[in-house]
């Protein structure tokens, strides 16, 4: 597996009784979208913190890009290039939409204990976060404070913030959520163009959108693995209907 | 934007205005509420950069004040009485000079704070105002037992210390130097507001997550931040002694923690100006109401009450009727 960014090694987190993470193994290809599904309560949300770093698991290890990561901090996996997204926006929501992007050109830039030059006055800083804002599509809104753009455009600044960092690959969770159909299909185009540079491991609830543009599936459940596979797999592996997508889909 | 940078000018030049009119027409006790104002703005400075950019609710920092109030009274002490400090293994006297005060109740205070922060910075919420609490109660009561330097009774100087050049006793020579030290640590504040850290420390205010998840260690910043705010409190604590010529356990209780606090929330939490206007209101306050009734918190009571229902980014913000107060 050498071309392996990411892997996740039979990891396992539990809490009390529940075992949110049981045994999962994972890996994330160059050049791929890799979307996790799973019905609620699979253990997506718990299984995306280990990766992220907010959450250590009990057993097992997490690699990244050739590297054991399982003991860093987020913000040492961030910097080694780990670009994240939130499902309900985390961004400085009174800070502008420039200020939010270049808030992640000082996470990569490593100049955050600068204490006395002026953030919005350094032009290597500012040129990283409006070519991420360019990059999509809000260049025009770098003055809007976040707390008033709509829904797509904070989804839009999330990935900006993200591609400041130049990350080796996206996590991304749920990112079409709340789009509408328009916006899902932008966003969809944008990925493809996106995991050319880094690939994406993506946790989604939108079946039509994961279908449409994961190049392999792993289904949760349960805090397993059932499956892992192209979509043509998944859709046909009768594990997965009966399991996730439901009776009715398996008649 | 415009109008907040008037309000902060206007507070500037009343602040020369006035004491140097009370001067010239004769009314030193004037000056010296003025001097009082401005120490307890620069302490309130201080606290803001915690409190109002980093969003750490501190209720301890009293501690750093009284630490830069002990300072001085120590320092002074030693000097008066002409005993060194410390003999074995080394020498250290005490001084009268105001500037060696200064920096030994900056890095007095720095310290504490360094240890403090390390410590309350792992929780938050409750928690981290009662850790700060607690050590700011932990040294008052220390304060109180320690015998060398007044235990309760506290210390007094009899002297004012020295700044080379300047007459110190002169009322409002003295207000001169504070109001410099003041301007001084609110350029340097708003340079800090400017600067990455700055955005870095106010983002994690408004999402610690969204500032992790871009690589920067939130803990790490916000204890910089907890370290300059406490070294700029402990400054102003070695003023304010120096102004009264005595220092006392007082100085470190939970209610100058408390007062700080208002002065703050009184003029706009986070607003660079804020404490500022809060605390010179505050000492207008307990001049005029403090003469008419000494239960004059109740009225204090029912402004703060008002500021905090009905002018949510304090007096500042609601002038400048802005709720945002980062820009640059």
């Amino acid at each position: 597996m050498t071309d392996s960014i990411l892997s996740v090694r039979n990891i396992r987190k539990s809490f009390g009784a529940l075992n949110a993470s049981d045994g999962i193994s994972l890996d994330l290809r160059q050049g791929e979208i890799h979307a996790l599904i799973g019905p609620n309560g699979a253990g997506k949300s718990t299984l995306i913190k280990q990766i992220a770093g907010g959450l250590r698991p009990d057993s097992g290890s997490i690699e990244f890009l050739g590297n054991d990561v399982t003991r860093l901090n987020t913000a040492q996996r961030a910097r080694r290039g780990l670009g994240r997204t939130f499902q309900i926006s985390a961004l400085a929501m009174e800070y502008t939409v420039l200020e939010n992007a270049v808030l992640g050109a000082i996470g990569q830039s490593g100049k955050v204990f600068r204490l006395f030059t002026p953030a919005m006055k350094d032009k290597a800083l500012l040129d990283r976060a409006r070519e991420s804002l360019k990059r999509v599509g809000l260049e025009a809104q770098e003055n809007a404070i976040t707390a008033e753009l709509s829904h797509g455009q904070r989804r839009q600044l999330e990935v900006a913030v993200a591609l400041t960092l130049a990350p080796r690959a996206f996590l991304m969770d749920e990112p079409m959520a709340g789009m509408g159909a328009e916006g899902s299909k932008a966003l969809t185009e944008f990925l493809q163009e996106l995991k050319q540079e880094a690939p994406i491991l993506l946790v989604e609830h939108d079946m039509d959108a994961v279908f449409a543009c994961a190049d392999r599936i792993s289904v949760l459940v349960y805090g397993k693995i059932i499956a892992t596979g192209t979509v043509d797999d998944i859709r046909a592996n009768p594990e997965v209907r009966v399991a996730y997508l439901g009776e009715e889909d398996a008649i | 934007m415009l109008r907040e940078r008037y309000i902060n000018l206007i507070v500037l030049a009343l602040l020369l205005v006035v004491p140097a009119h009370a001067y010239v027409t004769g009314e030193p006790f004037t000056v010296t509420l003025a001097t009082r104002a401005v120490i307890f703005a620069l302490a309130g400075v201080g606290l803001n950069l915690a409190l109002g950019q980093g969003g750490l609710v501190s209720f301890g920092h009293a501690a750093y004040f009284g630490v830069g109030g002990y300072v001085m009274g120590i320092l002074a002490s030693h000097a008066q009485n002409y005993e060194p400090i410390l003999q074995v293994p080394f020498l250290i006297e005490g001084t009268n000079a105001m500037p060696v005060i200064w920096l030994v109740a900056i890095v007095m205070s720095a310290l504490l704070a360094l240890l403090v922060g390390a410590l309350s910075l792992r929780t938050s919420g409750v928690y981290f105002i009662m850790v700060t609490l607690a050590f700011g109660q932990m040294l008052y009561y220390f304060t109180i037992s320690w015998p060398a330097y007044g235990g309760e009774d506290g210390l007094s100087i009899y002297v004012r210390n020295q700044f080379p050049g300047l007459n110190t006793l002169d009322p409002i020579q003295f207000y001169g130097i504070c109001f410099v030290l003041l301007c001084a640590a609110l350029f340097l504040v708003d340079r800090i507001n400017k600067s990455p850290f700055g955005l870095a420390l106010n983002g994690a205010h408004q999402n610690e997550e969204r500032v992790q998840t871009v690589g920067i260690n939130v803990y790490r910043v916000r204890l910089v931040a907890f370290v300059i705010s406490g070294a700029i409190t402990g400054l102003a604590g070695a003023l304010f002694a120096d102004l009264n010529r005595f220092v006392s356990p007082t100085m470190f209780s939970w209610q100058i923690s408390g007062e700080i606090m208002i002065f703050i929330i009184l003029g706009g939490v986070g607003r660079l100006f804020g404490p500022v206007l809060g605390a010179a209101l505050y000492i207008l306050l307990e001049h005029f109401l403090g003469g008419l009734s000494e239960y004059w918190f109740i009225y204090l009571g029912a402004i703060l009450l008002g500021v905090v229902l009905f002018a949510k980014g304090g007096i500042i913000g609601k002038l400048a009727k802005r709720e945002v107060s980062h820009d640059g």
